[in-house]
């Protein structure tokens, strides 16, 4: 097979030779040129007259976009999704969130840059090309400045590029071809094993030896604070409990005791304050799928996955229970009954009366009559 | 070598520049005086906006001279006259300071024996904020400026005739050791003139935030000049855009780091949260102020950041004036925003008064005229400068 023509190249001394000559090659009319420096050399765009790369439009995309994500997903996570309150701070704290923002946004633009650089401009993943293992690239890679004509230029033809080359001073003219088959291959097999051993070695290798070998704090002061942490035990009081029992004879901020604690029923009526309204039933729905259903079940039917496991927690639904007057079951709920326990110091009273008004849904539900079902229905109309 | 000549005509520079700076500087010192007879305490205060202004166009362009020494900067030698010229301010300072010595009273708090009295902070400030040690700082720090002022340009002058090389290399030192005096001085400044009219207030980043400033407020008198110079030809001809180019480049270096370090002093007092750092913001979030201070991040940094973020914005003359002229405008709200708010009204509005323009115009009027005046006796071109010939053919 014929050897196909990459180019031809010429070497030169000085970065002001390699300045002229890329000016002679670029008047001479040649537009399939590249110029080889060790390093980046002062005018050569002028010289050359590129145009500035596009490169920046890519960057600054990808730099918008890592705004955008950083602050749309510190927005969803923290102020829309899963609310927090830390440090006292707003949900969407942007002060605290610009660094974030920051730091992705300079992320992606410099990753977009380089891996736009290579696909774009290196063509990755292929990484051979015709100039790689010669003298030529040697010698511009270490101390020469070197130019190539390639082959594909509209005005090429290689004795006039040979000594238009010669002509600005150049030397060790080469004709370059192309390699007759390329084996150099990036995701060779080899290669990538090659890759996971090194990665493995290193970060096994660091993490000894930062976390074995010198394990080290930079700071201690705030790991080891001067607070209590419950469930700790502590020297700062004298029974070491971090945790503090209701100091004797006071009572919390917004408590009203409970007048028939203790008692197996209210002796005196208790009324509903509350008006079933559509939120307040919302709210008792919420507070009893969380207190109630693990044992009453989703429905109050005592069908809960605890049967079996428990003293059977009896429905809601009974004759007894139906009943019973609100005050009853609120009764119930703030006192407990038995083996249940009491939820006074879960369920705030207003909820305590949204979950009565929600039983009774459930069991006017569970007991509707035909007439009821035409009611709703003529309303919903 | 060195034996290239670089005698071209020195185009004269209109006597217009003088007489518009004589003009600003008379203008605004009157209507400065209305304004002291009108309300003392707040001209005063206008007075010192003014002043500190003066002081980071000096003291900053004396560093930005300092820095090209330091750097072994190319590109900026055919343009550092233009930076001298206005660094030579730096003892005026001393003088335009005295009419402030004589008011600390009136300025300062922490100058108030009966208010130290009464005050456990004030009290352990105290060795450092009183009004002695204020007066003798200031006076050290001025005269060490002067100091290495006098010595740079001198150097540099002589050079012109000698051609000696060695004075270059005499200056690298000089500057070497100006720059971290620079660095303390600075702060030092900073703190005294601004950061104590709260005398209780402190961040640890005021020096820094300060000199981001400083060096904004400085390259952009340098930049606008320059640019001027060069659209009409009072440059040497082979000073192009590059050069150009690489004022707005560092135009835009500072826009960010003034960004950073703006948002890093408030980013930090805003987490902690601690009542006794935290005042200080919300005073400047009060009444007018809040816009003021919404203001400082568009005027201060949006606008100058987008007018300089392209590249070839950075060499558009017109951009490039229009830039340096927009963050100097910036830096005196930026003193505005960091003096004014501490101006105690009994009962008068707190809106910005026309007058208070004044100060600021006069301030302006002595760039001028200093420009002006040294321009008049001396090259434009450092002709004598090894490094010349190799700025002249900078090329990005
Ligand atoms: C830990 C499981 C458990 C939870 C949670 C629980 N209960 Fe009970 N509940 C029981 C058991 C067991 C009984 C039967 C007690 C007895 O033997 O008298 C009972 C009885 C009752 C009764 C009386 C029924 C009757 O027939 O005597 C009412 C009313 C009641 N619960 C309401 C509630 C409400 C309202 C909640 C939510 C706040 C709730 N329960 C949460 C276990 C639970």
């Amino acid at each position: 097979m014929e050897k196909k023509l990459f180019g031809v190249t010429a070497l030169f001394n000085t970065p002001d030779e390699i300045i002229k000559a890329a000016k002679g090659v670029r008047e001479s009319g040649y537009v399939k040129y590249d110029v080889f420096t060790p390093y980046p050399i002062h005018g050569m765009d002028d010289a050359m007259k590129l145009k500035p790369s596009k490169l920046g439009y890519l960057t600054l995309g990808f730099g918008l976009t890592g705004t955008f994500i950083a602050l749309f997903s510190m927005w969803f996570t923290m102020a829309m999704d899963y609310p927090m309150i830390i440090g006292g701070k707003p949900f969407f704290a942007l002060p605290a969130f610009i660094p974030v923002t920051f730091e992705l946004t300079v992320l992606l633009a410099t990753l977009a840059t380089v891996i736009g650089m290579l696909t774009f401009f290196f063509y990755f993943p292929n990484n051979s090309h015709p100039l790689h293992d010669t003298t030529f690239m040697k010698a511009v890679s270490h101390d020469r400045y070197g130019v190539c004509i390639e082959s594909i230029d509209p005005k090429f033809d290689i004795t006039k590029a040979k000594t238009a080359l010669s002509g600005l001073g150049g030397y060790d003219i080469q004709e370059i071809y192309y390699p007759e088959k390329s084996d150099i291959r990036l995701f060779d097999p080899k290669f990538i094993v090659f890759l996971i051993v090194v990665a493995a070695v290193t970060s096994g290798a660091i993490y000894f030896a930062l976390n074995k070998l010198v394990y080290m704090q930079p700071f201690t002061w705030m790991q080891h604070q001067q607070k209590l942490s419950a469930q700790a035990e502590t020297k700062f009081f004298a029974d070491k409990f971090s945790m503090r029992p209701k100091v004797e004879g006071t009572v919390a901020r917004g408590y009203i005791p409970y007048e028939f604690k203790g008692l197996a029923a209210p002796t005196t009526e208790i009324v509903n304050p509350t008006f079933p309204s559509e939120k307040n039933l919302a709210l008792g729905k919420k507070k009893f799928l969380t207190f109630c259903s693990p044992c009453h079940g989703n429905y109050g039917d005592g069908d809960s996955r605890l049967r079996g496991q428990f003293p059977n927690p009896p429905s809601l639904h009974s004759a007894k229970v139906r009943g019973w007057n609100d005050g009853n079951l609120y009764h119930v709920l703030v006192n407990g009954q038995n083996v249940m326990p009491s939820y006074e110091s879960q369920i705030l009273p207003e909820e305590r009366w949204a979950i009565v008004n929600y039983i009774r849904v459930l069991q006017k539900a569970k007991n509707a009559t035909l007439e009821d079902i035409q009611a709703v229905r003529k309303e919903g109309k | 070598m060195s034996e290239i000549n670089y005698n071209y005509d020195q185009k004269v520079l209109p006597k217009k520049v003088l007489n518009i700076g004589l003009g600003l500087l008379v203008v605004g010192t009157g209507f400065g005086l209305i304004g002291l007879l009108l309300d003392s305490q707040r001209f005063l205060l206008n007075y010192l906006i003014a002043f500190t202004f003066l002081i980071s166009v000096a003291v900053g362009t004396l560093f930005l001279v300092a820095l090209e020494y330091v750097a072994g900067a190319d590109w900026s030698v055919p343009i550092r006259r233009v930076t001298e010229f206005f660094s030579s301010t730096v003892p005026f300072l001393l003088i335009l300071g005295i009419p402030l010595l004589f008011n600390i009273g009136s300025l300062f708090h922490w100058s108030h024996p009966e208010a130290i009295a009464n005050d456990k902070i004030l009290q352990s400030k105290a060795p450092y904020l009183n009004t002695q040690f204020f007066i003798i700082r200031f006076i050290v720090i001025i005269a060490i400026w002067s100091l290495f002022w006098f010595i740079l340009s001198r150097n540099s002058k002589k050079q012109d005739t000698s051609k000696d090389q060695s004075i270059t290399k005499r200056n690298i030192r000089y500057s070497a050791i100006f720059i971290p005096v620079f660095a303390i001085t600075i702060s030092l400044i900073s703190i005294d003139w601004i950061m104590s009219l709260d005398p209780h207030w402190f961040s640890t980043i005021f020096g820094i935030y300060f000199f981001a400033g400083t060096v904004l407020a400085s390259l952009s008198v340098v930049t606008y000049a320059v640019v001027k110079l060069y659209e009409n030809g009072y440059l040497h001809p082979r000073i192009k855009k590059d050069h150009l180019y690489s004022l707005g480049a560092l135009l835009f270096a500072f826009v960010n780091f003034w960004g950073y370090i703006a948002f890093s002093q408030y980013m930090l007092i805003w987490y902690a949260n601690l009542p006794e750092e935290t005042y200080w913001y919300l005073n400047r979030w009060e009444g007018m102020w809040i816009y003021v201070s919404l203001l400082q991040i568009v005027v201060h940094f949006l606008v100058p950041y987008s007018v300089l973020l392209s590249q070839p914005a950075k060499m558009d003359p017109k951009k490039l004036k229009f830039a340096a002229l927009w963050i100097l405008f910036a830096h005196l709200i930026d003193l505005y925003w960091l003096i004014m708010p501490n101006y105690h009204s009994e009962g008068g509005s707190s809106w910005i008064y026309l007058l208070e323009f004044a100060f600021p115009m006069a301030a302006v009027g002595i760039l001028c005229v200093v420009f002006y005046l040294n321009y008049k006796k001396t090259n434009i071109l450092p002709v004598g400068d090894p490094k010349l010939e190799k700025g002249l053919n900078f090329k990005l």
